[in-house]
C-alpha cells in the first residue's frame, strides 16, 4: 500500500502522457498480434525503453549511495564491443554472454574502488571511465563497427519470447528482480544508511566501504546488460555510438522517480516507471508526427514539466493554497451563521 | 559598559542553548568567554553577529538596544568576528581582502592605487611588514590571522570577536597575535575571547565568564582566579538533585576482569596507557577537551589503529583494528558528535535501533520486520523515547530523544563493554537523568560501561573508577572516596605531577 503511494505521482505522470499521445495519435494504446507477437506502439516502449530502464535500476542503488554513475553509457559500449568481439571470435552464446558480464564487473569494481576506497568523488572518479570507456571499446573493436550474424545473441534484441520483445523481458525481470533483493534483504536499507550518512553506518558497523563497492559493481552488471541489449539490436558493436547520452537519461529516469540525488530512501519501481515516462516521451513526440528536430526541445519541456509538477516544494504551495481556501470557507460560513442568529 | 547582554536566550528544538545569560564588555577590556562543547559559546556569539536571532533578552551596544539580522549588519552597528578558520579569500591580493566589498573606484573601476593605499593605512600599527600587493595564500595563518583582525576593526571597531584564534598558531606567532590584541584593547576596543587554552586565558584576559549547559556560571577578574576554580567553574560542581537523586556510593569493589588494554597508544593521538576493565563496571574518563579522551575511546573501538600494545580478554588478545572487529568483540560505542556519527537522519527510528543488529547479522539475513518492531516499540517504551511512532524519521525527534534511540541501538546487541562519548550532551534536564539512570541499570546486569564526559557531577554519579587524562595521556586513576569534584579538579589541573601524587 505504502510502495503503490510513492509510485503514484509517476503513475499518474504516465497516465496523463499516455492520455496526451492519444489525442494527437489515437492507435497509441492498439496491440496487434502479428506472427504470434504482440506489436504496437506500446511493445515498442517496452522494447526501445530497455537500456535506459536497465541503466536505471543500477543507477538507482548508486544514488542512494549519495554517489552517481556517469560511466554506464560508455561501459554499454565496452560491454557491447566484448559480446560481438567473442561472437565473431567463436567463444560461442554463453562465453559471449559471460565476458560482457565480466567487462561490467570490472567497469564497476574500477568504480567502487576509486569511490569507496580511494575517496575520489563519484562524479569525478566515474568520469574517468566515461572519457576513457569509448577508447577502450574501440580498441577491442579495433576501430570499426564489429557485425556479427548469431541469432541466439540477436535474440536479445530482435527476439521475442511469449509474444513479448526479449528486451521488454529482460528489463522487466531485472527490475522485480533486483527491487525483490533489495526488499527481501537487508541491503536495501544498509545501502539507504550508508547513503544518509556513511561514518555513522560504519560506526554502527556496517561495511559501508564494500556495499559501496558492490552498487557500482551492480551498476556495471546493469550497463552490460543493456549493452548486451543494444549490441544485440544492431547485430554489431559501434563503440561510437553505443549507449551514448544514455547516462544522462538514465540519471533522469532515477530523478523522474522522486529519488533524491542526495542519496537515502530510493525506489527502483518508481526509476523504472521513470524510465517508462521518458521512453514514452521520446516515442510520443514521434508518433504524434511533430518534425524530427523538434523533438528535443518537446522533450525538454515535457521533463520540465513533469519535474515541476513533481516538485515537492509546489506540493508545498498547493498544500498550503488549499488550506487557505478552506479556512476563507470555514470563515465565510462562521460568518454566515453569526449573521444567521 | 560598551555591550550589555541581559537575559539572552535562545532554544533550538529538545534544548535551551542559551538560558537567560547575562554578559558585559567593558571598552578597553579582553573578555574571556569559556565553557566546554555545548555550553553555549557558539550560540551567545552567532547571537551576537546576527546569525541567530535571539528568542528573549536584551542585547544594548553603547546603550541602545541592536538586534543585528546578518553578520553585514553586525559589522555596520560595530561588531566584528575573526573565526579560527580565517574566512578570507587566500587567491586574492592582501589589500583585495582587506578592501573587500568596499573598493575604492574611479569611473567604474577598482583604483589600484587607492585600494593599496587604503591597504597599507589598515594595516598601520599592527607591526607587520608585508606586500600588500602579494596573494594572501603567501603568508602564515598568523599573518592571516592579523589581517583578518585588521579588516574586522576597521570594519566594525567597538567589540571585536576572536574565536579560537589560536587554535593553529605556534608559541612565537601567538605571543604576536596577543601585541595586537593588546594594542587594540589600549585602543578602546571591547574584546571577547573564546579559546580552550587556559594559559592563554591567564596571559591574556581582564575578567572571565564562564558558560555551562546554557547558563552563567560566573564572571569574574581573571587575575581573582586560579587554575582550579576556573576548571571547577566549567565542569561544574554541585550536582542538582533532580539529575540522580543520589550520588553513588563509592566503595571500591573487587570485581572480575573483563577487559585489559595494555600500553595502548597511538602517536599523535594519545600515549600508551594500561586500563583493565571489570565486568559491570562504570568506568569514567574525565578531562578537558582536547585532552585525549575521545582520542582514547577511539583507539578502543577501532576508529584509529594503536601504534603499540594490544588488548585482551579472558581468553586471549582480541582484534580491535576496525569498529567492525570491535563490535564483533563485544564493544559498543556511542558517539560524541551525535548527528555527524551517530543517528541516519533519513531512517526511522526502528531501522536505527535494528541498524547494528542488522550490519552483525549481515545482508543476507533480515532482522526480520516484526522483530524490528518489537525491539523498538520496547525500547521507545524502556527508554521513555519521545516520538510519534517507530516509523517517524529519527531526525525529527529531539537531541536527547535522538541520544535514546542511538543507546537502544547498542543495548539490542547486548554488548560486553560500551563506551558513551557526552552521552548527555545537548540534552535536557529530563533525559539527562533517564540516562544516567539506565547506565546504572544495564552495569547492574553485568554491561561494563565506560563514559567520557566533560561533567564531573555526572562521573561523580555513576562511576566506579575514573580516570583523568591530561595532554593526552591517562594521568590518574581515582577509586572509591578518591572520587570527588576537587579530586578529579586538582588531577586536570596539576601540571607535573606524576601519576603517584595526583592519585594519592
Amino acid at each position: 500500500m505504502t510502495a503503490l503511494r510513492r509510485v503514484t505521482p509517476q503513475l499518474l505522470t504516465l497516465a496523463a502522457l499516455v492520455a496526451l499521445v492519444t489525442l494527437f495519435f489515437p492507435d497509441f494504446l492498439r496491440i496487434e498480434v502479428v506472427n504470434g507477437r504482440l506489436v504496437g506502439p506500446i511493445m515498442d516502449i517496452l522494447k526501445r525503453g530497455a537500456p535506459v530502464g536497465l541503466l536505471a535500476v543500477g543507477m538507482t542503488l548508486v544514488i542512494a549511495t549519495r554517489g552517481i554513475d556517469l560511466s554506464v553509457g560508455t561501459t554499454m559500449a565496452i560491454t557491447g564491443a566484448v559480446a560481438a568481439w567473442s561472437i565473431t571470435q567463436g567463444y560461442g552464446l554463453g562465453g559471449a554472454l559471460a565476458l560482457a558480464l565480466l567487462a561490467g564487473v570490472l567497469a564497476g569494481l574500477w568504480n567502487g574502488t576509486l569511490v569507496a576506497i580511494i575517496g575520489i568523488q563519484p562524479i569525478v572518479a566515474t568520469l574517468i571511465l566515461m572519457t576513457s570507456g569509448r577508447g577502450i571499446a574501440q580498441l577491442v573493436t579495433e576501430g570499426r563497427i564489429l557485425t556479427f550474424s548469431h541469432d541466439g545473441m540477436a535474440f536479445f534484441g530482435s527476439g521475442d519470447l511469449l509474444g513479448i520483445p526479449a528486451p521488454a523481458l529482460l528489463w522487466g525481470l531485472t527490475a522485480v528482480a533486483v527491487a525483490l533483493l533489495m526488499r527481501r534483504s537487508a541491503l536495501g536499507m544498509l545501502i539507504e544508511a550508508v547513503g544518509v550518512n556513511r561514518a555513522a553506518s560504519a560506526l554502527a558497523g556496517v561495511n559501508a566501504t564494500v556495499l559501496l563497492i558492490a552498487v557500482y559493481v551492480a551498476s556495471g552488471l546493469c550497463a552490460a546488460l543493456a549493452g548486451i541489449v543494444a549490441t544485440a539490436d544492431i547485430r554489431g558493436a559501434d563503440a561510437n555510438n553505443a549507449g551514448l547520452w544514455l547516462e544522462l537519461d538514465a540519471i533522469l529516469a532515477v530523478v523522474i522517480g522522486g529519488n533524491s540525488l542526495l542519496g537515502g530512501r530510493f525506489s527502483i519501481a518508481a526509476s523504472v516507471l521513470g524510465a517508462l515516462i521518458i521512453q514514452t516521451v521520446d516515442t510520443g513526440i514521434l508518433l504524434a508526427g511533430f518534425p524530427s528536430e523538434y523533438n528535443l526541445v518537446i522533450k525538454a519541456g515535457l521533463v520540465l514539466v513533469i519535474l515541476v509538477l513533481q516538485s515537492p516544494n509546489l506540493a508545498h504551495h498547493w498544500y498550503a493554497l488549499r488550506r487557505a481556501a478552506q479556512a476563507r470557507r470555514e470563515r465565510a460560513m462562521d460568518t454566515a451563521k453569526e449573521t444567521g442568529q | 559598559m560598551l555591550l550589555t547582554i541581559r537575559s539572552l536566550t535562545k532554544t533550538f528544538p529538545g534544548t535551551k542553548a542559551l538560558d537567560r545569560v547575562d554578559f558585559d564588555l567593558a571598552a578597553g577590556e579582553v573578555h574571556a568567554l569559556l565553557g566546554e562543547n555545548g555550553a553555549g559559546k557558539s550560540t551567545l556569539i552567532k547571537c551576537l553577529t546576527g546569525a541567530y536571532e535571539r528568542d528573549e533578552g536584551v542585547i544594548a551596544l553603547d546603550g541602545a538596544t541592536v538586534s543585528p539580522r546578518s553578520t553585514s549588519e553586525a559589522q555596520e552597528l560595530g561588531i566584528g568576528t575573526v573565526y579560527q578558520e580565517v574566512n578570507l579569500l587566500p587567491n586574492l591580493t592582501v589589500a583585495q581582502n582587506l578592501t573587500f566589498g568596499q573598493e575604492p573606484t574611479r569611473f567604474g573601476m577598482v583604483d589600484r592605487r587607492a585600494q593599496r593605499r587604503q591597504a597599507e593605512a589598515m594595516l598601520e600599527g599592527y607591526g607587520l611588514d608585508i606586500d600588500v600587493g602579494r596573494d594572501l595564500s603567501a603568508y602564515s595563518v598568523a599573518i592571516r590571522q592579523i589581517i583578518a583582525i585588521a579588516r574586522a576593526v576597521a570594519l566594525s571597531g567597538k567589540v571585536l570577536i576572536l574565536d579560537e584564534p589560536t587554535a593553529s598558531l605556534d608559541a612565537r606567532e601567538v605571543e604576536t597575535l596577543f601585541d595586537v590584541v593588546r594594542g587594540l584593547r589600549d585602543r578602546g576596543l571591547g574584546i571577547v575571547f573564546v579559546s580552550h587554552f587556559l594559559d592563554q586565558v591567564f596571559e591574556l584576559t581582564d575578567r572571565v565568564t564562564v558558560l555551562r549547559n546554557g547558563q552563567k556560571v560566573t564572571t569574574e577578574r581573571t587575575a581573582d582566579l586560579d587554575r582550579v576554580q576556573l576548571i571547577e567553574h566549567m565542569l561544574g560542581r554541585a550536582l542538582e538533585n533532580e539529575v540522580v537523586g543520589h550520588a553513588k556510593t563509592h566503595v571500591a569493589q573487587d570485581r572480575p576482569e573483563l577487559l585489559a588494554f595494555e600500553n595502548f597508544g597511538r602517536r599523535g593521538h594519545v600515549e600508551p596507557f594500561d586500563l583493565t576493565v571489570g565486568e559491570g563496571e562504570v568506568l569514567g574518563l574525565a578531562g578537558l577537551l582536547g585532552s585525549g579522551r575521545t582520542e582514547s575511546a577511539e583507539l578502543m573501538f577501532g576508529l584509529a589503529a594503536a601504534h603499540s600494545g594490544g588488548a585482551r580478554d579472558q581468553s586471549g588478545a582480541l582484534d580491535l583494528s576496525s569498529p567492525r572487529a570491535a563490535i564483533a568483540a563485544g564493544f559498543g560505542f556511542a558517539p560524541e558528535e551525535r548527528k555527524e556519527d551517530g543517528i541516519v537522519a533519513d531512517l526511522s527510528v526502528r531501522e536505527n535501533i535494528a541498524l547494528a543488529l542488522q550490519a552483525r547479522r549481515g545482508w543476507a539475513r533480515p532482522v526480520p520486520r516484526a522483530e524490528q518492531l518489537r525491539l523498538a516499540d520496547e525500547y521507545i517504551e524502556k527508554l521513555d523515547i519521545r516520538t510519534s511512532g517507530p516509523e517517524q524519521p529519527i531526525g525529527d525527534l529531539s537531541g536527547g530523544n535522538q541520544q535514546k534511540v542511538v543507546l537502544a541501538r547498542w543495548l539490542a546487541m547486548n554488548p560486553r563493554f560500551l563506551i558513551l562519548d557526552e552521552p548527555t550532551r545537548g540534552i535536557d534536564v529530563g533525559a539527562h537523568a533517564e540516562i544516567l539512570r539506565l547506565i546504572q541499570q544495564v552495569t547492574a546486569q553485568g554491561m561494563s560501561i565506560l563514559v567520557i564526559s566533560s561533567e564531573l557531577d555526572e562521573l561523580i554519579a555513576v562511576a566506579d573508577r575514573v580516570i583523568v587524562v591530561r595532554d593526552r595521556r591517562h594521568v590518574a586513576e581515582l577509586t572509591g572516596s578518591e572520587i570527588t569534584t576537587d579530586t578529579i579538579v586538582r588531577a586536570i589541573a596539576a601540571p607535573g605531577r606524576d601519576q603517584a601524587e595526583a592519585s594519592v
